[in-house]
């Protein structure tokens, strides 16, 4: 597959920008795959797992080409496991902790959302690698999106404490919602001349979406409290994380450091 | 005849007649005798029933347990082809559980009371779970010693007389033999690796070995159960002709990884045809079944705590189905 023959700048953005969906989606892949063995019930622990391996598979096919954009000596595992966090480019939405159910649903729906109207915009990019990946991860993504959806409704409606606690998930979660839709320097550039996908008119889909979603959760006052709220976390997709993540990379990347240069 | 439903709605064939001897039972034994499968409505002594329920809620048991050890590498895996493949195969694991779940329902039990069973001790799980899993090459360890042990136990199974249960063993032993093969190519990748890969590689089979030949539990003259197991065709072949085969195997194939079993009373021996080897300690055998082994009492807190957690989860989902459920029916009214 040919990809775009890219000077200069546009190299330079197009390499961020595939990581930055390939950060996005390991390090959620990361946090979900922490259920792997303690689910709540045996058919879910299968279910959030096998999200994991799908996030994991995007992001290898991500941080391959990622890979070939660099040249030199840089593969998948490099780009994983020896990159700092301040070279990671994803969401903090995906960095923040396990948490409980009500959070580990509603985060993987919020983040679903937005992963399916990209990937859907994403299969029409001027560059055939990441429209092909894309292509191929929207399949999954739409899976991941009713699951979680239909999580968000089930608990929502399900007992008073299944709705106080998607109450309180909600709370917590919010703020990190408006950077999936607020575009870093090097998408928007790249969205200009059809290789990144302009988020920002992903935000009306996404909103009209989660309130749909929220509504039939029984939990449209608690949203509508929230709308208001436009003050957003944000600094992820530029390199400044939150405290996770400095956590999540010495344990994940803790092999390659120790034993540096050798084969898995 | 009387019938009882049971949890699962199958229903079971009460026949008070029916004791030792009797014609039910000898038309039983002549089935199990020309390899005919016994199904879940067939009429069984109830031995035979409680014999599979606690076999095979003992397995179901121990794919749910056996998937902690290897979590715990799941975040810390090496590379992010180990990691993939290592979350799916704790997902394997996971499967197997509930096919086997499943098998053990249509003797008439429920999941739920296989589980509460498990966490108040009353059940088992296998043994070898209760042992840390403390490097990478551990994951290698278990992929061939544990799960290779694991189908020289459970291929015979595939051809159980228990239908359900036959029938989940050959869907599982075709995903554990893969399962091998991964852990093998894991250990083969770090023997050829750097010092430390080849030392972690030593040290995870010097850890687990023991472990894996004890897993075919005790000699043939201490297990009681197994002649009345065999005649039922539950059992095929006893504990130590599986344990034999299985040192032979691991014996020569320990050669390709160009690493040593740590057993100094290791060799072939050309007059039975197979290898030779040390006694087994069976006081460390029977305290790790005893609850005291080095996991014991984490791995079960883990599993009650991930089901304690998950409560307010499942009330949730019930309670939701119901709501649901009243919202048709007031529709259809």
């Amino acid at each position: 597959m040919e990809t775009l023959q890219t000077p200069g700048r546009e190299m330079t953005d197009l390499t961020d920008y595939v990581l930055h969906l390939a950060d996005n989606a390991l390090i959620l892949g990361h946090r979900n795959s922490e259920w792997t063995g303690h689910g709540p019930v045996l058919e879910q622990d299968i279910a959030i797992s096998n999200i994991a391996l799908d996030l994991i598979g995007q992001a290898r096919m991500l941080y391959q080409y990622a890979a070939r954009l660099c040249g030199g000596t840089q593969t998948e595992d490099s780009l994983a496991y020896l990159r700092d966090a301040w070279d990671f480019k994803n969401c903090l939405l995906v960095e923040l902790g396990r948490g409980d159910w009500a959070f580990t649903v509603l985060r993987q729906f919020f983040f679903s959302t937005y992963q399916y109207l990209l990937y859907q915009k994403l299969t029409g990019s001027r560059d055939a690698t990441l429209a092909a990946i894309a292509e191929k991860a929207v399949k999954e993504v739409s899976y991941h999106l009713r699951w979680s959806g239909e999580w968000v409704v089930r608990l929502g409606d399900g007992t008073q404490e299944s709705h106080r606690r998607m109450e309180a998930a909600l709370l917590e979660l919010w703020a990190y919602t408006g950077e999936l839709t607020t575009d870093a320097p090097y998408e928007s550039r790249l969205s200009r001349s059809g290789v990144a996908v302009a988020v920002p008119s992903l935000q009306v889909p996404w909103t009209q979406k989660v309130t749909e979603v929220l509504r039939e959760a029984d939990l449209r006052l608690s949203l509508e409290a929230l709308l208001g709220n436009t003050w957003m976390q944000q600094g992820g997709k530029l390199g400044t994380h939150t405290e996770h993540l400095g956590f999540i990379l010495a344990e994940m990347q803790y092999m390659q450091r120790t034993y540096p240069g050798s084969n898995w | 005849m009387p019938t009882a439903t049971n949890p699962n709605k199958q229903p079971v064939i009460q026949d008070p007649a029916c004791q030792a001897g009797s014609d039910a039972e000898l038309r039983f034994q002549q089935k199990v005798d020309n390899d005919l499968k016994i199904e879940p409505r067939d009429w069984m002594p109830e031995k035979y029933r409680q014999t599979l329920i606690r076999q095979i809620s003992q397995h179901a048991h121990s794919e749910i347990v056996g998937m902690l050890p290897e979590g715990n590498w799941i975040t810390r895996a090496p590379s992010l082809r180990r990691k993939a493949t290592l979350i799916a195969k704790v997902q394997d694991e996971a499967g197997h559980g509930l096919y086997l779940y499943s098998a053990a329902e249509t003797l008439g039990i429920s999941r739920d009371e296989m589980i509460d069973q498990l966490h108040s001790g009353r059940a088992k799980y296998s043994s070898i779970f209760n042992y840390p899993t403390l490097t990478w090459a551990d994951i290698g360890a278990i992929g061939w010693l544990v799960d290779g042990a694991a189908i020289m136990n459970q291929v015979p199974i595939c051809r159980c007389s228990y239908g359900p249960y036959a029938r989940a063993m050959v869907r599982i032993c075709k995903e554990e033999s893969f399962h091998q093969r991964q852990g093998f190519e894991i250990l083969l990748t770090l023997s050829k690796g750097t010092e430390a890969q080849k030392r972690m590689c030593q040290d995870a089979i010097n850890r687990w070995w023991w472990p894996s030949v004890m897993m075919f539990g005790p000699h043939d003259e201490a297990s009681p159960h197994t002649a009345q197991s065999m005649k039922w065709k539950i059992k095929r072949f006893s504990n130590d002709e599986l344990r034999q085969r299985f040192v032979d195997m691991c014996a020569q194939q320990v050669k390709v990884l160009c690493m040593e079993l740590p057993d100094p009373e290791l060799r072939y021996n050309p007059s039975r045809g197979h290898y030779d080897f040390g006694p087994i300690d069976w006081q460390e055998f029977h305290q790790v079944i005893n609850g005291n082994g080095p996991c014991n009492r984490e791995r079960l807190s883990a599993r009650i705590r991930a089901h304690q957690e998950g409560q307010w989860v499942r009330e949730a989902a019930t309670a939701h189905a119901a709501k649901q459920a009243a919202k048709l029916e007031k529709q259809v009214a």
